[in-house]
């Protein structure tokens, strides 16, 4: 059985002060293979916790995880990860970390210098193999940590805000390279974001979270990352509809935000 | 005093001096030179290399001018060397007064010819004359009275010297001296030092280089200047080693391991404040004074501050590059050897830099205490014997070898871990 189920999913912690928290509540979610979805909630809805249980580095105190028939218990090279930023290894240069992954399954030297210079050719870094990674710009490095997790060839992309540090005009660039990614790898990605419009954009599927506790609240099914595929992402924002879709989660996400605030200090 | 506000007065001089030249020079059009707000911009400043090199030329020049040094051509005053004379006027029983000369020599005590006291005649009158043989920057007894007639009668004294009066426990000027009688009547005199300083207390520069000269042809105490800074780098490259080899494994498994950590955290965080000159003491109690005690107390000096900073380089690995490099099908063993050991090298190099250091001081003061070679025995041996000018030529020595050794770290680590810091 192919594709990514998540099962009844709860996560329940205690703090130092004896209270606890349920970061998540019974979250179930079936992504069949080749599928984008991004994830959207306001702070604190339990967003990155269930990415990192996917990833495996969180145990959920309910529900499982199932990868290809299998249940997940630990981190793995068939879920690969990319990090907002500081992930790279900075005592490396680009080569040596988008190998890092076949490096470590041993995998002929050769046959890895062919894939680092392919990938490297295709999230646009040709040429810059021997470069020290704190060389690069913000949007270069993220370009390295997207070519270091496609070398590893994993079945699922997790994506923990990956462009969340990155200047607009960067930013934007790189979705459109996320597109082109997921088209020509037709990988399973899951991307979490603070950003309303990157969400719309990247997600075939958008899923919004509320919080406490942290629940799938509402579920899209946009056409927009198809499109982006082929157009430009400025155009696809053009498209009749984008706008409508936009106001109505910002609307829906602010309120939740309200909520949490209490409305305190507002209007 | 007087040399801390000539020092202040070169600091000041040289200040607007340099300004005022700075002044017809062509100006600066770099980035940082056009920045209008400098104070309080940590960057902005920027060290003047002219002041830098005042400074150490005038520490130079002032350690010659008040050494007397040949190669400096200007001096503060010197003592009193030559000779002069004065008079005193001595009363007797009988109420009379009569004058006589003393003639007094004052040589240098640098040249070790003893001058004689000079001749002369005892002279008319009950108060014959004298004479005295002093050296520069001592004083000496001279016992005028003895040679008088009617000395040791009751009312026998001395009243006056040049013409100024003078009575027992008081002292008076006269040119190039200071006499001061004392309790009993015998005069004291010290011929007028000067502002030098005296040989035995700051030999001029080039005494000490002399010495560098001779200690370094002939060597001191058996051995060579060479040895002895040898086998006191010797021992700091020993016992830091060791340290360093027990060390960052027990720093690494303290990062990794809770039961390390429990373990060994009240014996890291106990023994990490006491200082390593405290452990001399028990040092040589348990182990003696030969290398043995000399290397186990560097091995102690640098052992936790390696382990601290080996902890401190696996904690600080960003929880993201652990959780990429196991997502990328990493094993825990690849994890260590390609993530977390040169995650923690900047943080390693770090505390061998301060672990060099700490080694350096205190293999000195191991060997100010107890030892038969080596740079700190060869300065305390040497102040035993009031040889000041291989006592400072020492502490020059132990300065350049502590400032090479930083200096060779901060290369290696620019090489060994150029990510340092980005």
């Amino acid at each position: 059985m192919k594709g990514l189920t998540i099962e009844n999913i709860s996560m329940r912690f205690d703090l130092a002060n004896g209270e606890s928290i349920q970061a998540l509540k019974d979250v179930s979610l079936d992504i069949k293979e080749g599928q984008i979805i991004s994830v959207l909630g306001p702070s604190g809805c339990g967003k990155t916790t269930l990415l990192n249980i996917i990833a495996g580095f969180l145990a959920p105190t309910a529900g499982r995880v199932n990868l290809n028939g299998h249940t997940v218990t630990g981190p793995d090279a068939e879920r690969g990860m990319v990090f907002q930023q500081g992930a790279l290894f900075e005592w490396m240069n680009v080569r040596s970390n988008v190998s890092f992954g076949p490096r470590m399954k041993r995998m002929p030297k050769s046959e890895q210098d062919k894939k680092v210079q392919h990938l490297l050719e295709v999230v646009g870094l040709g040429g810059f193999e021997d470069k020290a990674v704190y060389e690069l710009s913000g949007g270069m490095q993220q370009r390295v940590a997207l070519a270091r997790c496609l070398a590893n060839d994993p079945d699922v992309i997790l994506m923990d805000e990956p462009l969340g540090a990155l200047d607009a005009l960067t930013r934007e660039k790189m979705q459109g390279l996320v597109l082109k990614l997921w088209k020509e790898t037709g990988k399973t990605i899951i991307l979490i974001t603070h950003s309303v419009e990157e969400a719309i954009l990247l997600g075939e599927r958008l899923l919004v979270l509320a919080p406490r506790p942290g629940r799938i609240h509402k579920e899209y099914q946009l056409p927009y990352a198809e499109m982006g595929v082929t157009m430009d992402l400025r155009e696809v924002k053009k498209t009749q509809g984008y706008t409508e879709t936009r106001e109505e989660i910002l609307a829906m996400i602010w309120d939740m935000e309200e909520e949490i605030m209490g409305g305190a200090g507002e209007g | 005093m007087t040399i801390l506000l000539i020092y202040i007065a070169i600091f000041v001089g040289a200040f607007f001096a340099i300004k005022a030249i700075e002044k017809f020079k062509t100006k600066e059009t770099d980035f940082t030179s056009l920045k209008t707000v400098t104070f309080g911009d940590e960057s902005a400043v920027i060290s003047n290399r002219a002041a830098s090199f005042i400074s150490v030329l005038a520490i130079f020049m002032i350690w010659g001018a008040f050494t007397g040094s040949k190669l400096m051509p200007f001096h503060v005053p010197g003592p009193f060397i030559g000779d002069f004379s004065f008079t005193y006027t001595a009363t007797n029983a009988a109420g009379e007064t009569d004058d006589a000369l003393v003639k007094v020599v004052v040589y240098d005590s640098k040249s070790d010819k003893v001058l004689p006291k000079p001749d002369i005649e005892p002279g008319p009158g009950f108060a014959k004359n004298d004479s005295a043989s002093i050296a520069a920057w001592r004083s000496g007894l001279i016992k005028v009275r003895r040679n008088d007639v009617g000395y040791g009668e009751n009312d026998y004294k001395v009243v006056s010297i040049d013409g100024q009066s003078i009575s027992p426990s008081s002292e008076i000027f006269i040119d190039n001296a200071r006499i001061y009688m004392t309790a009993k009547g015998t005069l004291s005199l010290t011929p007028e030092k000067g502002w030098q300083m005296e040989s035995l207390y700051l030999p001029p520069p080039e005494d000490v280089w002399s010495r560098l000269i001779k200690v370094a042809s002939e060597g001191y105490k058996n051995f060579s200047l060479f040895e002895h800074l040898g086998w006191s780098l010797l021992r700091v490259v020993g016992g830091f080693l060791a340290g360093a080899i027990v060390g960052i494994p027990l720093g690494y498994s303290m990062g990794l391991s809770g039961w390390f950590r429990g373990w060994f955290d009240p014996i890291v965080e106990f023994m990490r404040p006491v200082p390593p000159l405290a452990l001399i003491p028990l040092v040589i109690i348990w182990f003696g004074i030969d290398e043995e005690g000399k290397i186990i107390l560097l091995f102690l000096a640098s052992l936790w501050i390696m382990t601290i900073s080996a902890r401190a380089g696996v904690s600080g690995v960003t929880i993201s590059k652990i959780h990429a490099a196991y997502s990328l099908g990493a094993s825990k063993w690849q994890i260590m050897r390609h993530v977390i050991i040169p995650n923690s090298l900047p943080e390693i190099f770090t505390g061998a830099r301060v672990a060099m250091g700490v080694c350096w001081g205190t293999v000195v003061a191991a060997e100010l205490v107890a030892a038969q070679k080596g740079a700190g025995m060869m300065i305390i041996n040497a102040s035993k014997f009031q040889m000041t000018d291989l006592v400072i030529l020492g502490i020059v020595l132990i300065g350049v070898i502590g400032y090479s050794i930083d200096i060779l770290m901060r290369i290696s680590e620019k090489y060994l871990v150029p990510w340092k810091g980005k």
